[in-house]
């Protein structure tokens, strides 16, 4: 006799995110990105559809990236001494579809560029590259309150994905993202609760939750990796059972977190057990990636081209069903 | 399902004759429900009751144990579709395929490697688990299995389909119990002899779902109960959705046929997709992974991924609190402050031990959480830390009244330097930034 499935079935979904508007839609991207949309858990076709397949983002700064470990530089070489150079190297050579710039260089400690600054930056690498934005500040929380709206108004209308909005600090993000046309990341400290919560908050203030990607801040693989895991799976579980609160794509930090664990950076000869840094530094980024992808990521920022090829090919083998 | 309480009753004699220690039918049958009780108490029970209540007091899906001693493993007793809901139990075994065509040298090569696979990493040692050989020519084979089993403890897995050979090999290696993979629909009968035969656990391998549980079910009826399930080579998603299945019908349907642990033999000639196809299984329903790849990264990678996903999600892994010395630290050693989450207390002292500056590390008992869900959970208080250096004696090791806490927990300062009424000086947010500070102190 044959054992029957079980099927189950979902009554929510998950929203869809665009990223990038073309021209016919009042930008100057040469693509949409999007994401999310998932009417299944991950990679279970049979169950429901899955419309879009989870993107990376190539990471990129906007000055020449400080304490990224040898294996990071030399995959790249001296194009990273010109950040714009950089980004093109990224579109051109290695054919990123979306990049993730992080206005590094307007924190007090890395450079202290104004606002005018790295708005000017922004406005440049839109016209360098015609690929789709992510922009992320630098992290100190007053910096980002003055820097992020003006690279917002410097890329009105072209549909970025901008962040991070916390907690207590999403309404200055969240009323510039508003005003430019432009999706925003929900950043919540391993919580459900709290990335539900803010997604509420942003919603409240006119930004449809369609517009609303959570950033779940994930660990590295053997740095609290499942934590985020299971909030992610957490957070998909009540989507798809209809809380439209969390029904958010995920986007993941993996290149940042996984290049500062210790297995990715330390040299063979401190640790000969461990084998040659430069696959096992590849190795912790894709797996971080692909773990994270059996969970629901949507958006994977990420740093080594390598890294980033195997994981390409690895969801073209989970989109293939 | 599980049987409730009353579902039990009515099976039961209901005579309350008290002769299982109970008062009455019902109190025994609440019990049992608990599974605080054996049903063997009650004498007068129904062969058919039994047979159900013998069935629901098994677990859902099967636990198998291969190997014997220290490094047996055993996988199973799985009982949810998600860690959350409470946790994984019993880690995926690791094991790697090697051929029998392997001159001896090179045989004796790649086991010392295997054997070398195991790390230290918060505190736990992870280790690989299996070694399998696969079958292509008798002699090679069973000189392979010889080898293999003066070379190494790990768990043996016999890749093999002759029933002849396989009998010839279960001689040299039975005393080990090796996993046999294993059967499949065509050679079922001559290879489930050989697992009866010699009582040891044994891989099923099927095309579909109907098809394994069919399988299982003759092999059930000929006593063979310690069997694993293979679903043979697809495309990732679709094995994901047999494994997710699989689990799925034996915790949710109590489907018997299919309530066994699952293999997944992985087969990528590229290193790096391999781990990546093998990450999926060990975060999706496989208790046990071959693959082909003997590469230190590769296993590192893949035992840390096992030690994440099997970690209790209720119960952080936690180091026992107290004063730890670094290096050659002395009495004027600085005093680092820290929680005693594993992961908190590893990451500070990689760095302080990569510092080369000894020093002291204080982990303060928070229950396992990390600095800043400590402090929130008021936890990590300057009482509570107090309290810990009184306790653990700090003044005892360290002539010096200066103390090293957290960057994220800077606002502790002015309390904790009342409550201790040493200098408090605050440290980096991130670890890493550990080693440039103490050098500069």
């Amino acid at each position: 006799m044959a054992t029957e499935v079980m099927v189950e079935k979902w009554s929510g979904e998950v929203s869809v995110v665009s990223i990038g508007a073309t021209k016919a839609e009042g930008g100057t991207r040469s693509s949409v990105i999007k994401v999310g949309g998932q009417k299944a858990l991950p990679y279970l076709f049979e169950e429901g559809q899955l419309p879009y397949r989870p993107v990376i983002a190539y990471e990129v700064w906007d000055i020449s990236p400080q304490d990224w470990p040898q294996e990071l530089i030399s995959a790249y070489g001296a194009v990273l001494k010109d950040p714009l150079a950089w980004a093109q190297e990224c579109v051109n050579k290695y054919k990123a579809e979306l990049l993730c710039l992080r206005l590094q260089g307007a924190h007090p400690e890395s450079g202290n560029k104004s606002p005018q600054q790295a708005a000017e930056f922004v406005s440049q690498l839109l016209k360098k590259v015609s690929v789709p934005l992510i922009i992320t500040g630098c992290g100190d929380d007053a910096k980002d309150n003055a820097v992020l709206p003006a690279c917002c108004e410097a890329a009105k209308g072209e549909r970025i994905l901008v962040g991070s909005a916390v907690q207590d600090n999403y309404k200055t993000l969240a009323a510039a993202a508003l005003a430019d046309g432009h999706n925003i990341i929900a950043e919540s400290p391993i919580d459900i609760n709290i990335a539900k919560q803010l997604n509420i908050l942003i919603s409240d203030m006119g930004l449809a939750l369609e517009r609303i990607v959570i950033n779940p801040t994930i660990g590295a693989l053997g740095y609290g990796l499942e934590y985020a895991y299971s909030i992610m799976e957490r957070a998909r579980l009540a989507a798809l059972a209809g809380d439209k609160t969390v029904a958010s794509p995920f986007i993941c930090f993996v290149g940042q977190e996984a290049w500062r664990a210790k297995e990715a950076k330390t040299l063979a000869k401190e640790m000969p057990n461990w084998g040659p840094e430069k696959e096992r530094g590849i190795a912790w980024e894709a797996i971080t990636s692909s773990a994270l992808i059996q969970a629901g990521a949507d958006i994977l920022v990420m740093r080594h081209p390598l890294a980033i090829e195997k994981v390409q090919k690895y969801i073209g083998q989970l989109m293939e069903g | 399902m599980a049987l409730s309480g009353l579902d039990i009753y009515k099976l039961l004699p209901k005579t309350n004759c008290r002769e299982c220690g109970f008062v009455t039918c019902l109190a025994f049958a609440m019990q049992l429900a608990k599974k605080a009780v054996s049903i063997d108490k009650c004498p007068y029970l129904s062969k058919e009751s039994k047979e159900t209540l013998n069935a629901q007091a098994q677990p859902p899906i099967k636990m198998v144990t291969i190997g014997t001693g220290d490094e047996k493993l055993e996988i199973g007793n799985e009982s949810v579709l998600f860690r959350h809901e409470e946790k994984f139990h019993r880690p995926c075994g690791i094991g790697f395929i090697l051929e029998d065509s392997l001159p001896e040298t090179k045989l004796k090569e790649n086991i010392a490697r295997i054997n070398g696979l195991n790390f230290e990493r918060i505190g736990q040692q992870l280790s690989v688990n299996l070694i399998a050989i696969k079958y292509s020519n008798k002699d090679k084979f069973i000189n392979a299995v010889k080898t293999i089993i003066a070379n190494t403890k790990l768990g043996v897995v016999l890749v093999c389909d002759d029933p002849a050979v396989l009998k010839s090999a279960l001689e040299i290696a039975k005393e080990r119990r090796p996993l046999i993979f294993g059967a499949n629909k065509n050679n079922l009968a001559q290879i489930s002899g050989l697992a009866k035969e010699y009582n040891l656990p044994l891989v099923v391998s099927a095309g579909d779902l109907s098809e394994a549980a069919e399988l299982t079910k003759q092999l059930n009826s000929q006593g063979l109960t310690d069997l694993i399930i293979e679903i043979v080579n697809k495309p990732v998603a679709s094995r994901l959705w047999d494994l997710t299945q699989i689990r799925r019908q034996a915790l949710k349907k109590s489907n018997r046929s299919l309530g066994y642990p699952l293999l997944v033999a992985i087969d990528q000639p590229d290193q790096f997709e391999e781990v990546m196809e093998a990450a999926t299984y060990i975060a999706k329903y496989a208790s046990i992974v071959l693959l082909k790849g003997i590469e230190n990264w590769q296993a590192l990678a893949l035992l840390t991924l096992r030690q994440n996903i099997y970690t209790d999600p209720q119960k952080p892994l936690q180091i026992e609190p107290k004063i730890y010395p670094i290096g050659a630290a002395n009495n004027k050693s600085p005093v680092l402050i820290t929680t005693n989450f594993s992961l908190s207390y590893y990451t500070v002292l990689s760095e302080v031990e990569a510092s080369k500056v000894p020093a002291y590390i204080v982990s303060v008992d928070t229950e396992g959480m990390s600095v800043l869900t400590a402090w929130a959970a008021e936890k990590f208080t300057p009482e509570k830390i107090g309290d810990s250096l009184d306790k653990f004696g700090l003044k005892d090791l360290v002539s010096h009244k200066k103390l090293i806490i957290p960057g994220y927990v800077a606002m502790l300062s002015g309390e904790l330097e009342d409550k201790t009424g040493c200098e408090i000086i605050v440290g980096p947010k991130e670890a890493a930034g550990i080693p440039s500070f103490l050098k500069n102190l």
